[in-house]
């Protein structure tokens, strides 16, 4: 029991210096390690996953007592959406046998693979002259950050706020349903629909996923999905891991970041995938 | 004219210094949330460590309001380890919150309503997640 204890801690470590550094939930990371590699059942990976998914959103709160980067209100206008998906997600999940979930959470991984490999070909990583719709400047979304990778700030607008709010009530969905912080998603929804800047998209999506996780999470909660040996060092692996990755995160260049993540991702995605129809490789 | 500007300049900066308390505080408030939260999980974790046992019988997890409140008086390890994942459920939630007085302060009455609405969802959130069981 120890020797599991101390693993899971180390699995929490990792996925938390990754889940705050790609703006991910680190649930897509715990879920793989703990059916794949521990053989546990996904029901209740996806109980420890939306902890984890918490762990890291609160580790990176801990880091910085102010975050530049994050937009607050950009946060709390797509939290409607997120939230309400959320918990629709987690009733869902109770209904659908383990193999289907299996299926959605290697697809889900493969997207999110070709996502970042589609966007690191384009290469651009920063798109200024953006217009802002109507909508953004009367929510008052329109932001700026200090980027520390070159050294200036930088104002940005926001676009397209109906497709981003429709795109986060499907992350919000994914999350509730997978356990996941469905972090892909929600930079989707902000850097590649709304046009913000990555950096503030994934700082602002790290917060998200804590709220969007603690909707559902006491669903996942009250129905036993949560074992407590699994889900706790896993816990506090994750918060210390969350906490040293949002402190990197800052001095990282987004390709480079991409690079290194994209294989790993593709790989998991494929044996999710196909763990669903009882193959293994 | 000028001197008009000059003191609305003024009252920028000194809304903006306000501001930055405001966040200050909210970081810190969550900081000690977190804290306490991930100490309890350790606690939890330590005493399991170091008796052995988890409290309860193989596969027997402590999932009701009332089983974890007595198994935390028997000092249960698992019973202390679900009230600790549960603070740092409730740490997100509590971000929320501290953010609607945050928006009030700044008299940003649209954002008071938006971030009270994503507030009662979590609250309905978790009623849904209490009488399901």
């Amino acid at each position: 029991m120890i020797n599991t204890i101390m693993l899971l801690i180390v699995v929490g470590l990792a996925a938390g210096i990754f889940g705050a550094i790609f703006g991910i939930g680190g649930g897509m990371i715990v879920t793989p390690i703990l059916t794949l590699a521990m053989g546990l059942d996904i029901k209740y990976a996806i109980g420890a996953s939306i902890i984890s998914v918490i762990a890291t959103s609160s580790g990176a709160t801990v880091a910085y007592l102010k975050d530049d980067m994050l937009n607050l209100r950009v946060a709390m206008f797509l939290e409607i959406a997120t939230t309400i998906g959320a918990i629709a997600g987690a009733i869902l999940t109770g209904l659908l046998p383990s193999a289907v979930l299996y299926i959605l959470f290697g697809l889900l991984l493969l997207f999110s693979a070709w996502n970042m490999y589609r966007k690191m070909r384009s290469g651009k990583e920063t798109t200024d002259k953006i217009q802002p719709d109507s909508l953004s400047t009367k929510l008052k979304l329109n932001g700026s950050y200090y980027d520390n990778a070159v050294d200036k700030r930088i104002d940005y607008q926001v676009a397209n706020v109906p497709g981003g709010f429709t795109m986060m009530l499907g992350a919000g969905l994914a999350s509730g349903l997978l356990g996941i912080g469905s972090g892909a998603f929600k930079v989707i929804a902000m850097d590649t629909i709304m046009k913000m800047p990555l950096k503030p998209s994934s700082a602002t999506s790290n917060l998200m996923m804590g709220v969007t996780a603690a909707a559902s999470a006491t669903v996942y909660f009250f129905n036993g999905s949560i074992q407590p040996e699994i889900a706790a060092p896993l816990a506090i692996g994750i918060l210390v891991g969350a906490a040293i990755g949002s402190k990197i995160m800052k001095h990282l260049r987004a390709r480079v970041l991409r690079m290194i993540f994209i294989p790993i991702l593709f790989y998991i995605g494929l044996q999710m995938f196909l763990k669903g129809f009882g193959v293994t490789i | 004219m000028a001197q008009n500007k000059k003191t609305e300049l003024a009252e920028d900066t000194k809304k903006m210094e306000e501001m930055n308390q405001i966040e200050l505080i909210i970081g810190q408030v969550l900081r000690i949330g977190v804290i306490i939260s991930a100490a309890v999980i350790l606690i939890g974790i330590l005493l399991l460590a170091v008796t052995g046992k988890t409290g309860y019988a193989p596969n027997v997890y402590p999932i009701t309001v009332k089983s974890i409140t007595a198994g935390i008086l028997a000092l249960k390890p698992f019973a202390i380890m679900m009230l600790g994942l549960f603070l740092l459920i409730l740490t997100p939630v509590l971000r929320v919150a501290v953010s609607i007085y945050a928006f009030a302060k700044e008299k940003d009455h649209l954002y008071v309503w938006i971030t009270t609405f994503v507030l009662v969802i979590l609250l309905i959130g978790m009623g849904i997640g209490y009488l399901g069981k």
